[in-house]
Order: C-alpha cells, then sequence, then structure tokens
C-alpha cells in the first residue's frame, strides 16, 4: 500500500498555528505553544481523538445578558454554533461539522426549522469523523435533508429525483461521473417511501420510513439489479468504483488550497477503502501532509474569521450582531447559498471585505480606548509594538508593516505642532493599529 | 402570516435578515441610498463613470475583466446607440391579484370574500367587472393614458404553489427547476458584450436571478454613498489617515491568498475614494430629479430615481431587476399590509414615468411588474389569503399597446379544483412577446420551447 507523506520539517508554533487555523478556529492565548510541544504526530492525533467535549469560558448571551435561543429566535442558531466554535475542547469536530454542512449543503431557507436544522448539525457533530457510509446513510434519512431535498415527497406513487440525484453529483461520485440520468431516476425508486406530516403550532413532524409508499419493484443501478431501498442506494454510491477519488479530493480541497499529486490522491484513496470508507484516518493524513504546512495559504471565511478573532481576543458570545455581520461578509450559518454549498473561492470583493471590516469594528468595540483619558505613547514605533502585542504578536510581513508604518508615522507627524494631539492622537491611533491589523491579509487569511 | 405555511417561514427569515442588516446600518451614519448623475453635480459624465459607477459595482460572471477593461467597456458601450430597456419589478410573496384588480362585478366575489371584499372606486374600462384597488391611483392614471397593459390572469397550468419554486420558474422562464441562468440573462446572452456589467443591473441587495447569464457580466450596485468606513474612537484627521492605508495593503509577497487579499483592499482603497464625492450630504443624493418621488422609508422611489438619472447620463443598460416595496404574502391582516405596499410601488412607478416622459426616455423604457403567483379565491381564517395559482401583472411604459392579456376568468368558472384562478395567458408567451416585439431577439435563443407559447402584440 502506498504511503501517505508526513511533514518532517520544523513544528513550531507557526506550524501548529497554521494546523489551528485548519483543522479549528485559530489559536486561543498560548494555544499554538502548546500544541506546538506536542510534536506534528501528537498534536494532529489530539485533534482527530479529542475525548470528552468540554467548553472553556462563558455562556453565550445576547446584548441584553439574555440567554440564545438557537431554536426560536432568528440568527441565533448562527450564534449558537459560532459560540460552539469559540468554546469548543474539539474544535476538529467543529470544523468538520461546517465542512459537512456545506458538503451535504442544506438551507434553512428551503426547511423553514431552525430545531431540524441543528438536528442535522448535531448529526454531523456525533459523526463528522466516522464512517461515511454511515453519515450518509443519516443524512439521508434526516428531517432537514429529507424537506430540502424533496426525500419526503419522494413516493412510489409520484417520484421526486432532487435527493437521488444529488445524492450522486453532489455528496458522492460529482457531476456526470460514473452514473446516468437513469441511474438517477431508478435512484429515485429505490430511495421512495419517506414521509412526514405537519401539525399546526408544531410544523413539520413525524418524520418516518412507511413501506406502503416505497416502490418495491426491481431497480437497475449502476448496472446492479436489485429490489433496492434507500440503504441499498448509499451503499451503491458510496461502494463506486468513483467515489474514493471524489471522497478524497474533496475532502482535501477544504484543508488545502493546491490539489493533492497523483501519488498523495491515490495513496489517500487506497486508505479510505481499506479503512472501510472511515473519514479519520484520511483526515489526519491530510493534517500530517507536508502540503498543509509548506504549501500556500488559504482565505478565511467570514465564520472563521470572526470565530477566530473572537478566540484571539478571549471574547465571549456577547451580541447578536454577528448573524447579520457574518451574511455581509457572505456567511450565514445554516444558509448556505445553494445545494452546493459555499464558493470558497469568492470570499473576497471589495462588498465582502467591508462586511469584514464591520466584523473587526465589533470585535474590538469593547477594547477602545478612549482618546480623552487613555495614555498612549507619542511614538510610531512603540505604538505599532502595542498594537502588535495587543493581538498577541501574529506573523506580519513586510507589506503589512510598511503600511502600519506608514500610518504611525503620519499620524506622530500630523500630531507635532498641537500638545492635544500628542495626547490625543497616539490612542485614536492604537484603536485605529489594532483595527488595520486585523483586517491586514495576513489576519484574512492563514 | 398564518403559520401552515412551511416555505413562508424561510421567506419571512428572508425578509428579517435584510431588515436587520438594515436596522443595524442605523446606528451607521450617514446611510442615506442613491445614485449619481452628472445633473446638477457639475461632474462630467466620464467623470461620472470613473468616479460613480464603476466603482459601485459588483460584478457577476467576470473574474478576468479587469478595473480598466470595465471602464472601457462602458465607455464604449455608452457611445453605442441608446437600447431599449426592461426593468423588471418583482412584487415578492404572491400578490393578490383578486384585490389588485378586485372583481366586485362577479356575483361569487363576496362569498369568497367575506371579511376581505373591496366595494367601491373605478371599474377597468377593458373588463367592468374589475375595479382597480384603492391604491393604485397611479397606474389607473396611467392606464387612462393606456401606458398600462393589465394580465388580470398570468402564470402557467398546475402552478407551483412553493415560492421558491415558483418564482424560480419565473426567474428563469421555464417550468425547469434546474434551469440556473435568468431568461434576462440569456437574453444578455445572446445581444451582450464580455466588457458592458451594466448591461444587466440589479439595484437589489443580491444579483436577481432573472439576470444570472451564461456568458457575460452583469453587475449588482449598493448606491454609493453607502460604501463608508469608520473605527471606534478614531476620527478626524486620524481617521483620514487610517482609510488611505487600505491602498498600501496591496504589497503582498507571492503567496495567492495574501495577494488576494491585498488586492481586494487595494480595490476597497480605490472604490472608497471614487465614492468620497458621492458620500450623501444633509440625506440629499448626488443627483437631481425633474419630478418629485413618493417620500419613505424604503428605498424604492430613490431606486427609481437613481435609474432614471442613469439612464437620463446615458448609461448603457439594457435589462434591470428590482424588488417592489411591500408585503404580499399576506397570509393574514391582508387589508392593511397590502394596501401600502402596492400604494407606494403605484406612486413611485407614475413618478418613474413621469421622469422618464421629463428626460425624453420614455420611448425607451418598459416595466414589467409581476408576482410568482396569486392567491386562493377564498379568504382564509386569518382574514388573508392563502398561495393560489394564475396571479396578476402589469406592463408599463409610453410604448406598451395598452390591451389587456388573457382575461379575468371569473369565479364560477375560472377556479380550479383547488379553488385558485386559472391562467389565462402563460408568462412565457409574455417573456417571448417581450423579447421579440421590444427587446428584438428571437425568443427561441432564451425562451425554452418558446414556439408553443402564444404571442400578443404588446408594443404600441
Amino acid at each position: 500500500m502506498p504511503s501517505v507523506a508526513a511533514y518532517r520539517g520544523r513544528f513550531g508554533p507557526a506550524q501548529a498555528e497554521r494546523l489551528l487555523w485548519r483543522a479549528g478556529f485559530g489559536p486561543r492565548r498560548n494555544e499554538a505553544q502548546k500544541l506546538a510541544q506536542l510534536g506534528l504526530a501528537d498534536a494532529v492525533h489530539s485533534l482527530v481523538y479529542p475525548g470528552r467535549e468540554h467548553f472553556v469560558g462563558p455562556q453565550p448571551h445576547d446584548e441584553k445578558g439574555r440567554p440564545l435561543a438557537p431554536y426560536d429566535a432568528w440568527g441565533h442558531d448562527h450564534l449558537w454554533w459560532l459560540d460552539r466554535m469559540i468554546r469548543t475542547s474539539r474544535p476538529l469536530v467543529e470544523r468538520m461539522t461546517l465542512v459537512w454542512h456545506d458538503w451535504f449543503a442544506t438551507s434553512n431557507q428551503g426547511v423553514g426549522s431552525q430545531r431540524l436544522m441543528i438536528g442535522q448539525n448535531n448529526l454531523f457533530r456525533a459523526h463528522g469523523l466516522g464512517s461515511f457510509h454511515e453519515l450518509l446513510n443519516r443524512v439521508t434519512e434526516d428531517p432537514a435533508m429529507l424537506v430540502w431535498l424533496n426525500g419526503s415527497d419522494n413516493s412510489k406513487y409520484s417520484p421526486n429525483e432532487n435527493y437521488g440525484r444529488e445524492m450522486m453529483e453532489l455528496f458522492t461520485l460529482g457531476a456526470g461521473r460514473g452514473y446516468t440520468e437513469t441511474d438517477v431516476r431508478q435512484n429515485a425508486r429505490a430511495l421512495t417511501g419517506f414521509r412526514n406530516d405537519w401539525k399546526r403550532n408544531v410544523g413539520l413532524t413525524n418524520f418516518r420510513y412507511d413501506p406502503k409508499y416505497h416502490d418495491t419493484g426491481t431497480k437497475t443501478i449502476f448496472r446492479k439489479r436489485g429490489a433496492f431501498t434507500w440503504k441499498d442506494s448509499c451503499r451503491l454510491c458510496v461502494t463506486h468504483p468513483d467515489h474514493p477519488s471524489f471522497f478524497v479530493a474533496k475532502l482535501w480541497s477544504y484543508f488545502v488550497p493546491t490539489a493533492p499529486d497523483a501519488h498523495t490522491a491515490a495513496a489517500l484513496q487506497q486508505l479510505y477503502v481499506k479503512s472501510g470508507y472511515e473519514i479519520r484516518p484520511v483526515l489526519a493524513a491530510i493534517l500530517r501532509h507536508p502540503a498543509l504546512y509548506t504549501g500556500p495559504r488559504m482565505v478565511k471565511s467570514p465564520v472563521l474569521y470572526t470565530a477566530g478573532l473572537l478566540r484571539r481576543l478571549g471574547r465571549p458570545i456577547d451580541t447578536s450582531a454577528w448573524t447579520w455581520l457574518d451574511s455581509m461578509a457572505g456567511q450565514q450559518l445554516f444558509y448556505p447559498p445553494n445545494v452546493a454549498g459555499w464558493d470558497d473561492t469568492r470570499w473576497l470583493d471589495t462588498a465582502r471585505w467591508r462586511g469584514r471590516w464591520w466584523i473587526a469594528q465589533y470585535a474590538l468595540n469593547p477594547y477602545a480606548l478612549d482618546p480623552g483619558k487613555a495614555k498612549q505613547p507619542y511614538d510610531a514605533k512603540k505604538l505599532i509594538h502595542d498594537a502588535v502585542g495587543f493581538w498577541r504578536n501574529p506573523a506580519l510581513g513586510p507589506g503589512t508593516t510598511v503600511a502600519l508604518q506608514a500610518f504611525a508615522r503620519n499620524v506622530v507627524a500630523d500630531a507635532r505642532k498641537d500638545k492635544w494631539k500628542q495626547q490625543q492622537y497616539p490612542p485614536m491611533a492604537q484603536n485605529a493599529l489594532r483595527h488595520l491589523i486585523a483586517v491586514s491579509p495576513e489576519f484574512q487569511t492563514a | 402570516m398564518n403559520d401552515n405555511c412551511n416555505h413562508c417561514a424561510g421567506l419571512d427569515r428572508s425578509r428579517l435578515l435584510h431588515k436587520a442588516i438594515a436596522e443595524a446600518g442605523k446606528g451607521l451614519p450617514a446611510i442615506e441610498p442613491g445614485m449619481p448623475t452628472p445633473a446638477g453635480t457639475g461632474l462630467s459624465r466620464r467623470r461620472f463613470i470613473a468616479h460613480g459607477l464603476g466603482a459601485a459595482l459588483a460584478v457577476y460572471g467576470a473574474t478576468r475583466l479587469d478595473f480598466r477593461a470595465f471602464h472601457e467597456g462602458i465607455a464604449e458601450a455608452a457611445t453605442a446607440p441608446p437600447q431599449q430597456v426592461l426593468v423588471s419589478i418583482f412584487l415578492e410573496g404572491g400578490a393578490d391579484a383578486l384585490s389588485v384588480l378586485s372583481p366586485q362585478g362577479d356575483p361569487l366575489y363576496r362569498k369568497y370574500r367575506t371579511s376581505l371584499a373591496l366595494a367601491g372606486g373605478t371599474p377597468l374600462a377593458e373588463d367592468t367587472r374589475l375595479y382597480w384597488h384603492p391604491a393604485l391611483g397611479g397606474l389607473q392614471q396611467l392606464y387612462g393614458e393606456k401606458k398600462v397593459t393589465v394580465m388580470p390572469a398570468i402564470g402557467y397550468t398546475h402552478a407551483d404553489q412553493s415560492h421558491f419554486t415558483s418564482r424560480h420558474y419565473w426567474e428563469v422562464g421555464a417550468t425547469d427547476t434546474r434551469l440556473n441562468t435568468g431568461w434576462l440573462g440569456r437574453y444578455l446572452d445572446v445581444v451582450g458584450t464580455a466588457s458592458n456589467p451594466l448591461q444587466g443591473l440589479s439595484l437589489d441587495d443580491t444579483l436577481a436571478p432573472s439576470l444570472a447569464t451564461g456568458k457575460v457580466p452583469v453587475a449588482a450596485i449598493t448606491a454609493p454613498d453607502q460604501y463608508d468606513f469608520w473605527s471606534n474612537r478614531v476620527w478626524g484627521e486620524v481617521q483620514d489617515r487610517m482609510l488611505e492605508t487600505f491602498g498600501l495593503f496591496g504589497r503582498q509577497p507571492a503567496d495567492p491568498a495574501l495577494r488576494t487579499a491585498g488586492g481586494v483592499a487595494v480595490q476597497v482603497d480605490k472604490l472608497r475614494n471614487q465614492l468620497l464625492p458621492f458620500q450623501g450630504q444633509d440625506g440629499k443624493p448626488g443627483y437631481t430629479s425633474p419630478v418629485t418621488y413618493p417620500t419613505s422609508d424604503d428605498d424604492f422611489p430613490k431606486k427609481l430615481a437613481g435609474l432614471a438619472a442613469m439612464l437620463g447620463a446615458g448609461l448603457p443598460l439594457r435589462a434591470v431587476a428590482m424588488s417592489a416595496p411591500g408585503e404580499y404574502d399576506t397570509h393574514s391582516d391582508q387589508p392593511g399590509a397590502l394596501a401600502s405596499g402596492l400604494q407606494l410601488t403605484s406612486d413611485s412607478l407614475l413618478a418613474f414615468q413621469r421622469d422618464l416622459e421629463a428626460r425624453g426616455l420614455a420611448n425607451r423604457v418598459l416595466v414589467h411588474v409581476w408576482s410568482e403567483f396569486g392567491r386562493r379565491a377564498e379568504q382564509n381564517g386569518s382574514n388573508g389569503t392563502d398561495h393560489g395559482a394564475a396571479g396578476v401583472g402589469f406592463l408599463v411604459g409610453s410604448r406598451v399597446k395598452g390591451q389587456m392579456v388573457g382575461e379575468f376568468p371569473g369565479l364560477q368558472s375560472g377556479l380550479d379544483d383547488d379553488g385558485n384562478v386559472v391562467a389565462t395567458a402563460d408568462f412565457r408567451g409574455v417573456y417571448s412577446s417581450l423579447l421579440e416585439q421590444w427587446l428584438g431577439v428571437d425568443a427561441g435563443k432564451v425562451i425554452p420551447g418558446a414556439s408553443s407559447f402564444q404571442r400578443t402584440q404588446l408594443v404600441a
């Protein structure tokens, strides 16, 4: 069996920080240093086998101090998950939950129930690192998915191909890879039998499998014949020869921006099949791969950007603003734009960059210095030093450093003639520098 | 909003999101929407284009188009002969056709609409069973001038009662759930150019699906005076210095993600500077209108005023899409909500028509008002109405024929098994007719199965 290469270079705080961004939501205070001490293999092991979950830091609440109501209050679903991203002891589990939310993209726009959406979310959380076959089984009978892709409208009396098609096209094989339109129609027949009711004041309820609505006839899927059911559909898709390559390429793309070389892809596919379609070993191999540490950076998604800022600041969820701010930046959780999920190549444009500007502004709000009272050095270098220190000394490249220096020098020069400016401009400059660092290219990427 | 409507819950949330943004925006200084034109600003058209518009655009489907090509494309297109313009206005939620044009002359109307039935007003000259909703005085006035074509039962057979599905059909111009380009987008793919994103312009927060193209770029515009930046407890020259710093983030090493982030920061810097002249002052937009538009918290009249000003400036628009103000998914307490939305829509459209007339542009612009479906003939138990089938639509403009398309089928024999009004005209036939008669293209290139839909003479 071909082996997957592992990174053998220095695994210091910089590498550990990158791992924390790719496999989680960025480092909390001193977290990268601690992870680096474990070494690469143990660091990855600690992420893929995180143990029992516990939460770090204060409970989330809205701006009036009230607890979140994720099932009921608009936008609190987003806040509820964002809080988990910030406080969990299992960042990779949350990160994989986000991966599956994008992979099996379901939008509450079509489901219309935060309770069902969170139910699906918890499914991703519980099974996100286990067997993909099991995950697919559970997604197929998940109420939110049954509503979203019309699984419970699909009966032997009136077949609906929606889920049967996306199961192949988006979830297991890829568009036009290894299936025909006939396979789609036959697969839809195999998937019949799910039902649900609607009750006043309850909404969608009583999701079930009712054999009366199942088409018991013989189907032909991928040239195989049988009286297939929905479980056969899942099995046929996962064991399809074109599935491992789809799975590996898609999973890899969430963690490394450049495609794997042919040898790596083949080795990961073998690992996947030999393990019995287990997610964890493939994931661990990707997280140890040299391309993750030596390759280019990735643009953070808006949610990753927000969660990362709050983790770095040690600030809990204490406002509901994050929902609309993240939406403005292009990513409201539980509302992916369509069945294909978010477009990871389009996180930044002029409008969305402005959304991130406001995210950073809101994140920094409680820390803003009062220019009339706060004392800050009337010295460009010291101001920058303090601002970088505020963010726990992130590595900033020469381009960003030059920009910050130009700003700080100009402000110091502007204040030269007036005594009051020499007192008030430095705290303002400190506020500005922190904000500028938060929107710098280094903070938008990881 | 009635709670037995699964899909409406999503609709409601989508609105709440927009509302949340708008309300959050109230905390920000000087947000006053409006689009710039040279009129009254002292700017030349070239500067107007360079400063005002290109900058305010989010460009779709044109990833390889750089800024220069973009400006050149607009400048080039602006020198071409003026094009006919179609403005698509969407009444989101399923407007109640039986209130917009109430069939007071139908003996069953009061039976079905026990508390909602409207009484009095003015009947339509073409069908005296139908009465204009009292809030539609503006449209009624234009109808009297033969500038409105009425479509009292427009739709398609076996109407889908999901907001999303039915709206999708209307947007893509086919009853096909998988089609992912809009009907106006495909029209632009036929006649448009690769260098003029303004040819398809969305005047909402997001790109209208009807404008989604397969090839050529289209754009969404936000009001330039909404592109503001500030920071907490940073002001005066320090803030100016701070915002100047964006442009310096562009010097990044070879890493593609860093370069993307730096490059966008530089674009933001350009954009911000280009838009500085248009930051609203005292709540006034950077252009003047020859007529008075309705005043409202809703941006709709301002968007139309800005659109007229853009056309007045000779900008190369062909298809424009926007949503009408108001709440049309009236499952409960229908009368007030419906009236206020219709009033503002109708008053604004009247002002827009007068504006175009004053600018000498009225022969170039046709407005299409549509909704994804109508509502059930029989009212529900919440003083509202549930999702129906055929809906109501209008064409507005100096060049419209002003002759009814389809007919009101009556409540006796014109309802389907679910008690919904059946369509007497197909929206794809209207699209095909508009494409051929107004936009001058072969509808067969845009609407799937176009030859099977009946054409109506829509343009005089």
